[in-house]
């Protein structure tokens, strides 16, 4: 495998192959779709950072003084829908994925070039529908949209969000769609199934998940949106609806939608932590069927959330047995990137220090999960702020992380230059510790009662709150300097070449930037996935020779 | 050589011959069709929940649904699918203008099933059993004799349910009609050969599906109470 591509004199790429705001906006270009997904993805970070920045600053005294309880309502719920709803789920498969899936089998585009188009179109469809509604007026069901929260007792602007989130939730089918038709038809020849990259497996086990799970959500919204406009009775026990069977349908869909977040997260791991080990992946079988072990198993497991929602023992002690085998295939992952890590010749680079900080941090989200999983326990932490920093290990410290050091890595493949080595490290080291300090603490004051989702509470938490806030503003600047510095690299940052990092696949056997069709003619695979000691040889020949 | 002239022509840029083509799409096809059956899927799951806890209600008020007009419109739908089907075929032997033929009688099948039911929504609001303020469901004693726990109430529920089902089932062939109607244009305009036809065909599967929504609304809505 060329590992030492020459870089051709400014050839032309799919970034000045052509200009204007139409070849942007109209462009089928899986790569320029992707820069799209970024811009728009990043956009919302911003916005749902900035409601997180309110909770944090209300939360920093006991007492409610910086806004009232509805106002406060308000902004934990537009946090909550557009962190989940317009940035994780998008984040890694839109941007990322989006980027790199037809690089990596080898193909010209995605399956479907223009169904991708539109559903960047869709997306900023829905999020428009979702930022009308918070601009007039809010919405304050939490970002569950709880019946009857959402439907008699809420008179904020739940049809136009939910409809937001609806309309939003095709753009998620259409690049889960893409993305299974594309890795199971568009792989180049001699690509099988066993040689795709680690981060395709996670991607396909991600895309099912999204097929299969987000029409569920999207009928449950029209049916919340509805009973609202039409006065239907389904989810309303007046009439003799059942409210629990909205969150049963709900997490149908929203508890795979946490695999949705970290299973692309875990792609990105897995191949980030063997080209800094300059390994195999240890257990490739392993790592890749867990994956869809994840993605199945991930479907049997909603009703954890509702253990105190009035469902019978039995089918609790069902439903918690299930959410620990789930843990079965999330730890065979983590052991076997520790594994690929073992006798490696390891390269601190950011990404790789985004590796460190995942692992780590996952598997604390990971076995804190268990404790919420165990009915018991449960019960005594059901909505405090245990479940808060649980799930917060899991989205920010699982999947922003990932999302973080695939960015680094895969930067000079998309811009076609580095980004400034020492400020980048500097960054990571601000998120690790900016986010355990705003995090770790919230474990504690869960487990010692404080509950989730208000605006005031008792001043003996005041210590750890003020712990939690101070944290969250080390956090805000470690993620607005890549913003600073992904900016400055692109006019001065160094030319990137093929592949700075010498790593193995497809991607980085083109250019960097790649050209619009990204192969000049179809490449025929005759290796396996990660085949590092190979290119370790040829290095050392090359060296030698 | 027309032949192959055509294939240049249709074949997009990214992929690598017709056959890769066609499979994608047809395999895009049925990812799709496998979204709008766990679409529909929430809806089903909500009715059967219902129908079993409030299963007296719901069999009382499916007895006010005229089961003859459900019955014809399922034929008229089967035909629809039997004309689609040929015009796949026709689409295959590069029949251009039976293909445009037998487009245009499906489409008018499907009018006839939304001409029909319109008429049963109509009938449905004279007799105040579209659910709202105005909505009342009479419970006649032949009724109350044969279902035991009939709860006004929750008929509602039951209304609730048709409406939404048949009426997503109607949006579907909306779209539907979109689509064939740009399948009339373009075939007309012969853009579709023996080498190129998928659009025919996926039409066709999507057209088939909805059909195949009705095949299990027809006996959900209309027939739960005929074993009594």
């Amino acid at each position: 495998m060329a590992t030492t591509v020459a870089q051709p004199v400014e050839k032309t790429n799919y970034l000045n192959a052509d200009y204007g705001i139409k070849s942007w906006l109209l462009t089928t270009d899986h790569k320029r779709i992707a820069l799209l997904y970024l811009a728009s993805v990043t956009f919302f970070f911003f916005i749902g950072g900035f409601f997180a920045m309110l909770i944090r600053l209300e939360l920093l005294t006991p007492a409610g003084d910086l806004m009232q309880a509805d106002t406060y309502n308000k902004v934990f719920t537009m946090h909550g829908v557009i962190m989940v709803f317009f940035f994780l789920i998008p984040s890694i498969p839109a941007v990322l994925g989006n980027f790199l899936v037809p690089l990596m089998v080898g193909a010209k585009d995605l399956a479907f070039p223009k169904i991708n188009l539109l559903s960047w179109y869709l997306y900023m469809i829905g999020g428009a529908f979702a930022l009308y509604g918070m601009i007039n007026g809010g919405v304050d069901t939490g970002w569950t949209f709880y019946t009857p929260f959402s439907t008699t007792y809420s008179n904020t602007n739940v049809s136009m969000v939910a409809i937001g989130v609806f309309i939003n939730g095709f753009s998620s089918i259409f690049t889960g769609l893409n993305f299974i038709v594309t890795i199971h038809r568009m792989r180049a020849p001699g690509l099988t199934w066993s040689r795709l990259p680690l981060f395709l497996w996670s991607h396909y086990a991600t895309a099912v998940i999204m097929v299969l799970g987000t029409p569920v959500i999207a009928i449950t919204l029209l049916l919340v949106a509805a009973e609202r406009l039409l006065h239907l009775g389904i989810f309303d026990a007046r009439l003799g609806g059942d409210p629990i069977l909205f969150q049963h349908l709900f997490w149908f869909y929203s508890h795979p939608a946490v695999y949705i977040m970290i299973l692309p997260a875990m792609g990105v791991i897995s191949e980030l932590v063997t080209c800094f080990s300059r390994k195999r992946a240890f257990g490739y079988y392993f790592v890749a069927l867990a994956s869809i072990g994840i993605a199945v198993i991930g479907f049997l497991v909603w009703a954890h959330h509702m253990f105190v929602a009035g469902i019978s023992v039995y089918a609790a002690m069902v439903f918690s047995f299930l959410s620990y085998l789930v843990a079965i295939p999330s730890a065979i992952k983590v052991f076997n990137w520790t594994a690929t890590l073992y006798k490696g010749s390891i390269r601190f680079t950011t990404p790789m220090l985004y590796v460190f900080g995942f692992i780590g941090l996952f598997t604390i989200g990971g076995m804190t999960g268990l404790f919420l999983a165990a009915l018991g326990v449960d019960v005594h932490v059901t909505d405090t702020y245990f479940v808060v920093a649980h799930f917060h290990y899991i989205m920010v410290g699982g999947a922003i992380m990932a999302y973080l050091g695939g960015l680094h890595f895969w930067w000079p493949k998309i811009t076609g230059r580095m980004y400034p080595e020492s400020w980048a490290k500097l960054s990571a080291l601000l998120v690790f510790v900016g986010f355990n300090l705003t995090f770790f603490p919230q474990f504690v004051l869960g487990y010692m009662g404080m509950p989730r989702r208000y605006w005031q509470y008792p001043p003996e938490f005041g210590v750890l709150n003020i712990l939690s806030t101070a944290g969250a503003s080390v956090l805000a600047v470690g993620y607005v300097f890549p913003m600073i510095y992904f900016a400055w690299s692109l006019r001065y940052g160094p030319k990137a070449s093929a592949n700075p990092w010498r790593a193995a696949g497809l991607e980085w056997t083109v250019p960097s930037p790649p050209s619009t069709f990204n192969f000049d003619e179809t490449p025929v695979v005759t290796w396996e996935a990660y085949n590092y000691d190979e290119i370790e040889e040829t290095e050392e020949a090359e060296v030698v020779g | 050589m027309s032949d192959s002239q055509t294939a240049v022509h249709v074949l997009k840029h990214h992929f690598r011959d017709m056959e890769q083509q066609n499979e994608t799409s047809s395999f895009g096809m049925w990812v799709f069709l496998v979204t709008e059956i766990m679409f529909f899927g929430g809806l089903f799951c909500a009715y059967l929940i219902y129908r079993i806890l409030y299963f007296d209600s719901f069999a009382a008020a499916s007895s006010t649904i005229d089961v003859k007009w459900g019955a014809i419109n399922t034929v008229v739908l089967i035909c629809s699918s039997l004309t689609m089907a040929l015009a796949v075929h026709a689409a295959q032997l590069g029949k251009r203008k039976v293909l445009v033929g037998f487009l245009i009688a499906t489409i008018m099948l499907g009018g006839v099933f939304l001409g029909i039911k319109a008429k049963e929504y109509h009938d449905k609001f004279v007799e105040h059993h579209v659910p709202g303020p105005s909505f009342h469901f009479e419970v006649e004693p032949e009724m109350a004799e044969k279902f035991h726990a009939i709860d006004p109430a929750k008929t509602e529920i039951f209304f609730s349910l048709y409406f939404l089902m048949t009426g997503l089932h109607a949006t579907h062939m909306v779209i539907g009609f979109g689509l064939l109607t740009w399948l009339v244009i373009a075939g007309s305009k012969g853009k579709y050969s023996p080498i190129y036809y998928s659009p025919v065909e996926m039409v066709g599967l999507y057209w088939h599906f909805v059909d195949i929504v009705w095949i299990w609304l027809f006996p959900l809505l209309y027939l739960i109470s005929r074993h009594h």
